[in-house]
């Protein structure tokens, strides 16, 4: 359990996705302008990253680092890069038909947001580290989870920066994205400061 | 001008991924802690960029257009497969430097937007010279960033003390994760007063196609979210 928490509150804020990792930065600074849509991106991005690392655990453990195959000689790991970008490219699809079916309600607000995430970079660099780390299922659906969830921390509060932003008198060079890198890098230095928590 | 010095001038310089199109910034800002793994990066870029663009012009007349994508996808997914276990044999200190932004290569957009954009409509041989000067200008990008990050972050050149520590306190922050943000920054702004030179000038610079420009018409995946454009807006 403790481990959990440790994974969790590292992959979160510790060692945040966007801040430090610069792994969705399309995302973070594309669907920031509005603190809803940011919101909305986020849902979407913590809901389909949870199910792909569950998924892609899955496929990892059951299919690729099959213990049989792996006896027998046959180790299918090194096809993990192509596996995977198909299997989430085809998840999100997925979701977003079954979203549209059965739960509409779900489907309006974040459903907008799901064709988007089909090649992030985030989804994908989840799913491989949560190889290179060795974690389990479990371990993956939870690191899966808490990076996610520091994606939405992160986006949201550029989100609600960004609008505060749009009132100040802003250098004419430094107006539209580099104001808002110089924001994201103000941000990443404070997360910096969770550094020691682990 | 020579056709194929055409398309090296204009992934070198006119089109410049980094500086003009602002395309790939999540390598762009992770990897560019140093001079060295910027270069490193932006040459098995370069080498993903190569075969892919020759691939798939290769196959251009053979490849539905309905399932395009998703068979650039598994081209590219191959080539960057295998340059990483090519990486990881020789270029051990690289390959973990690099670590997880290797097999990211696949969802670079520079890759997939050459693919759509270029060598899915355009005979082998130019698709060659298109990847050979994207990557190059990707490449120039990146170590041009990695040089003034650990030029300003640890006083260094492609890792040899330039700047004496007896008298230059390196500001660790710019080798740091901050320090990616901010000289981006900088860049964007640099490049938005030069953009307002040019077109003073008449001669106008591309306008950026990434993500960065929040115009999503010319990026890779406008296919799949050309409809949802306004959600960025």
């Amino acid at each position: 359990m403790k481990e959990l928490i440790l994974i969790a509150v590292g992959s979160a804020i510790v060692n945040n996705v966007v801040l430090s990792q610069f792994l969705g930065i399309c995302p973070f600074l594309g669907v920031s302008k509005k603190t809803e849509t940011a919101a909305g991106m986020g849902g979407a991005v913590v809901f389909v990253i949870t199910l792909s690392s569950f998924v892609t655990a899955l496929i990892y453990k059951y299919i690729l680092a099959n213990t049989y195959l792996m006896s027998i000689g046959i180790d299918l790991t090194y096809l993990k890069t192509i596996v995977y970008i198909l299997v989430i490219a085809c998840l999100v699809q997925f979701v977003e038909m079954f979203l549209k079916k059965k739960m509409p309600p779900l489907y309006e607000s974040l459903g907008v947001y799901l064709p988007l995430i089909t090649t992030n970079c985030a989804v994908l660099g989840v799913a491989l580290t949560n190889v290179t780390k060795e974690y389990g299922i479990l371990e993956s659906v939870v690191n899966g989870f808490a990076t996610a969830f520091g994606f939405f921390i992160a986006i949201v509060l550029m989100a609600g920066l960004r609008e505060k932003i749009e009132y100040n008198d802003i250098p004419k060079p430094f107006r539209g994205t580099a104001i808002v890198l110089i924001t994201a890098a103000l941000m990443s230095i404070a997360f910096m400061g969770f550094s020691g928590m682990i | 001008m020579n056709k194929y010095v055409e398309r090296l001038y204009n992934g070198i310089i006119k089109e410049n991924p980094t500086f003009v199109l602002m395309l790939g910034m999540c390598p762009t800002l992770a990897v560019t802690s140093s001079a060295i793994n910027g270069l490193g990066m932006g040459l098995s870029t370069t080498v993903v960029l190569i075969l892919s663009n020759l691939l798939i012009s290769a196959f251009r007349k053979v490849i539905p257009d309905g399932v395009r994508m998703p068979a650039f996808i598994v081209i590219v997914a191959s080539l960057v497969t295998i340059v990483e276990f090519l990486m990881k044999a020789y270029l051990q200190s690289l390959s973990a430097a690099l670590g997880v932004y290797i097999p990211l290569i696949v969802v670079n957009c520079i890759i997939l937007g050459r693919a759509e954009s270029y060598a899915s409509k355009n005979p082998v041989l130019p698709s060659i010279f298109d990847g050979i000067g994207m990557g190059l200008g990707f490449t120039l990008g990146l170590t041009c960033i990695g040089l003034v990050r650990e030029l300003l972050g640890a006083g260094q050149i492609f890792g040899v003390q330039v700047l004496s520590l007896s008298w230059f306190t390196p500001i660790t922050i710019f080798v740091m994760a901050p320090g990616a943000f901010l000289v981006l920054a900088f860049l964007v702004a640099g490049m938005n007063i030069i953009r307002r030179k040019m077109e003073e000038k008449g001669t106008p610079l591309a306008e950026p196609a990434g993500c960065l420009s929040g115009d999503c018409s010319n990026c890779a995946h406008s296919s799949v979210c050309a409809d949802k454009k306004e959600v960025a807006d």
